[in-house]
């Protein structure tokens, strides 16, 4: 943007705040400098000038009953531009601080340093240094957070690319997003799955290619009670563990499998017998044979033998 | 904040249009702390300030609206027209300092009772803005104890010596050690203490939720000048040159583990995805291919591969009996 550019919507702003009444596009000509001669010209570069100022979030109003006639009168209210009252307390300044700093490098850190910015202006001392000691941070590094973010701030329909797990091939998934969700460092997407015509959730890193927008801002309507958090945890959720099983632990190894057992007592010859629970024998399985000869499973036959499985397949 | 050469014109109008209501709020302000609060020189500040002064309204009457000035280096503002107040906060502004917040309140990162009553503050200055930032959630891995992330807290608020037992899974060990704790970090949606460990002689992260116990000692921490503090920003487990080099090759079965651990290259081979990854400890590489069992094939270091298989024949041999 040239500094002519910034000078004339700086003027144009404070010209269309000050007035009481809304102003023509000719009395605007008139009042704001910079604006070329040629009418059209000038139409032109003041519908681009609109435009971007309400890309900044500056509420230009268009008011076309302007005294009957039928050109349209433009104004910004006070009431809708201006950040009402805030005062923060020093405890608060310093949470908001620390608030700030979680999305730096992030796709939201632009964001937070503009709120920042602006709650200065209006006369809040945040300080950068926060509480010391404490470093929180989100990392938006799926590339399909920021459109999937937009999407769902204005309420629109994406379509995106979907690896699945265990397919190997992409496939093209149409969605309305409700919301989107980090959760254990991940981020994730939950919305209404228009193919399937059912709630759906989606992880960001397995998004391929690029996410496109398949509607008009507002055509997404979250449902009455959607707990994106709650959907997204339902999705994840790893189920309990309701299976007993006695495994042999070589003493003074398997620690991880100790902390969660239920039982355990010394089995002789360097050996103690374990007691724990697990949901499912495949990953069980394989969780136990990450601990080579340290550990042997005794029972159930199932899991025994899904261990064997495993370490017969190990490449030699 | 960005450099002041990156600056957008965008930026710059945001800019001018907060710095009216910055200096008002404060009646007089320096020029030196206002450069700085706004991430920008002195020089490019008067040249906003100028700019501001310069604003002129041609019709009905023509007329100069903003008056102020910068004598001595103290800035005034004496006519601030329509420009008093900062613009309202938009919805990826409102957005993210409350999604950040309600994250912060819900780790206890900071005192709850001040984090609600920012929360309610910003809600209600935000307005309409801030109704989509609950579709935005993030959530911090809970595996720690309840008490631990709070001890945590507190021993590097009052700089005391950590004594931890401490899990470390790639070698199936429980440790002790003291630790001179330095942060506390809440990056990719876990909990971290950072610290000196004087075992290691070195800065060490310990996740939170492999902490098998821990006490806060009555000693003070001496962290040496020397302990560089992990660039968050830069992600936390960054290779090194001195690392191992490991290649594994990855049937469809095992490709979780490209997604799953920082892969410093990962090619396609027909089925097969084949990863190269850095590490300074092979232990935990030896015990995720006894677990991937015929997914996953160790192709190089060839040590490790006869590793995992002398480790697989060794565990075979048991059960044979």
């Amino acid at each position: 943007m040239s500094r002519r550019k910034t000078e004339r919507l700086l003027s144009l702003v404070v010209c269309l705040l000050s007035t009481r009444r809304a102003l023509t596009a000719a009395q605007i000509r008139e009042a704001v400098p910079g604006y070329p001669d040629s009418f059209e010209a000038f139409k032109r570069m003041f519908e681009r000038d609109k435009e971007e100022l309400r890309e900044l979030g500056i509420p230009l109003e268009t008011d076309s009953s302007t005294g009957g006639d039928e050109e349209a009168g433009y104004r910004i209210k006070r009431e809708a531009y201006e950040l009402p009252e805030i005062t923060l307390e020093p405890d608060e300044a310093a949470v908001l601080g620390l608030a700030a700093r979680v999305w730096r490098r992030a796709e939201l850190a632009g964001a937070a340093a503009g709120a920042l910015l602006k709650l200065r202006a209006a006369g809040i001392d945040t300080e950068d240094t926060t509480q010391a000691g404490i470093e929180p941070r989100v990392h938006t590094g799926e590339a399909a957070f920021g459109p999937l973010w937009e999407a769902v701030r204005d309420g629109r329909p994406v379509s995106f690319a979907y690896r699945a797990a265990g397919r190997s091939g992409p496939q093209q998934r149409r969605l309305e997003p409700w919301g989107v969700v980090n959760r254990h460092g991940r981020w994730y997407v939950a919305g209404h799955d228009t193919d399937r015509d059912a709630g759906r959730v989606f992880r960001l890193s397995r998004i391929e290619g690029t996410v496109s927008f398949s509607g008009p801002p507002g055509s997404v309507i979250v449902p009455d009670g959607t707990d994106v958090r709650e959907l997204v945890r339902d999705w994840d959720r790893t189920p309990p563990a309701n299976r007993g099983a006695r495994l042999r632990v070589r003493a003074g190894t398997g620690y991880g499998l100790r902390r969660g057992a239920l039982a355990q007592r010394p089995d002789g010859d360097g050996w103690d017998d374990v007691q724990v629970s697990f949901h499912e024998v495949e990953r069980f399985a394989d969780y136990l044979a990450s601990f080579g000869p340290d550990v042997v499973a005794v029972e159930p036959p199932d899991l025994r033998e899904a261990v064997i499985s495993r370490l017969k397949g190990v490449p030699q | 904040m960005t450099t002041s050469g990156a600056q957008t014109g965008t930026q710059r109008l945001q800019r001018l249009l907060a710095l009216v209501p910055y200096v008002v709020s404060r009646n007089v302000v320096s020029l030196a702390e206002t450069a700085t609060a706004f991430g920008v020189t002195e020089r490019e500040l008067v040249d906003d300030l100028n700019m501001l002064w310069c604003v002129e309204l041609r019709a009905p009457d023509p007329y100069c609206p903003i008056d102020l000035s910068y004598e001595g280096g103290e800035i005034v503002v004496s006519e601030a027209e329509s420009i008093g107040r900062p613009l309202r906060l938009a919805v990826d502004e409102a957005s993210a300092l409350l999604v950040a917040l309600r994250m912060l309140a819900e780790m206890a990162l900071a005192g709850s009772e001040a984090l609600s009553r920012t929360i309610a503050k910003l809600e209600a200055a935000a307005g309409d803005a801030a109704a989509v930032s609950t579709q935005v959630q993030v959530q911090v891995d809970k595996g720690h104890a309840d008490d631990i992330l709070g001890q945590v807290r507190d021993a590097v608020g009052l700089r005391r010596r950590i004594h931890l037992r401490y899990y470390v899974p790639g070698r199936d060990e429980a440790t002790e050690r003291d630790v001179d704790p330095m942060r506390l970090l809440v990056v990719e949606g876990r909990s971290y203490l950072e610290g000196w460990c004087r075992r290691a002689e070195g800065v060490r992260l310990f996740r939170l939720d492999r902490v098998l116990d821990m006490e806060v000692l009555d000693v003070a921490a001496e962290v040496p000048p020397e302990a560089e503090p992990v660039d968050v920003d830069q992600g936390l487990f960054r290779p090194s040159e001195q690392d191992v080099s490991v290649v594994l090759e990855l049937r469809p079965g095992a490709h979780w583990v490209a997604e799953y651990y920082p892969c410093e290259k990962v090619e396609r081979d027909g089925e097969a995805l084949r990863v190269t990854l850095r590490t300074p400890d092979t232990r935990w590489v030896r015990r995720l291919a006894l677990r991937l069992g015929e997914d996953g094939r160790v192709i190089a270091p060839a040590e490790l591969a006869t590793q995992v298989g002398d480790d697989a024949a060794a565990a075979l041999v048991l059960y044979a009996t």
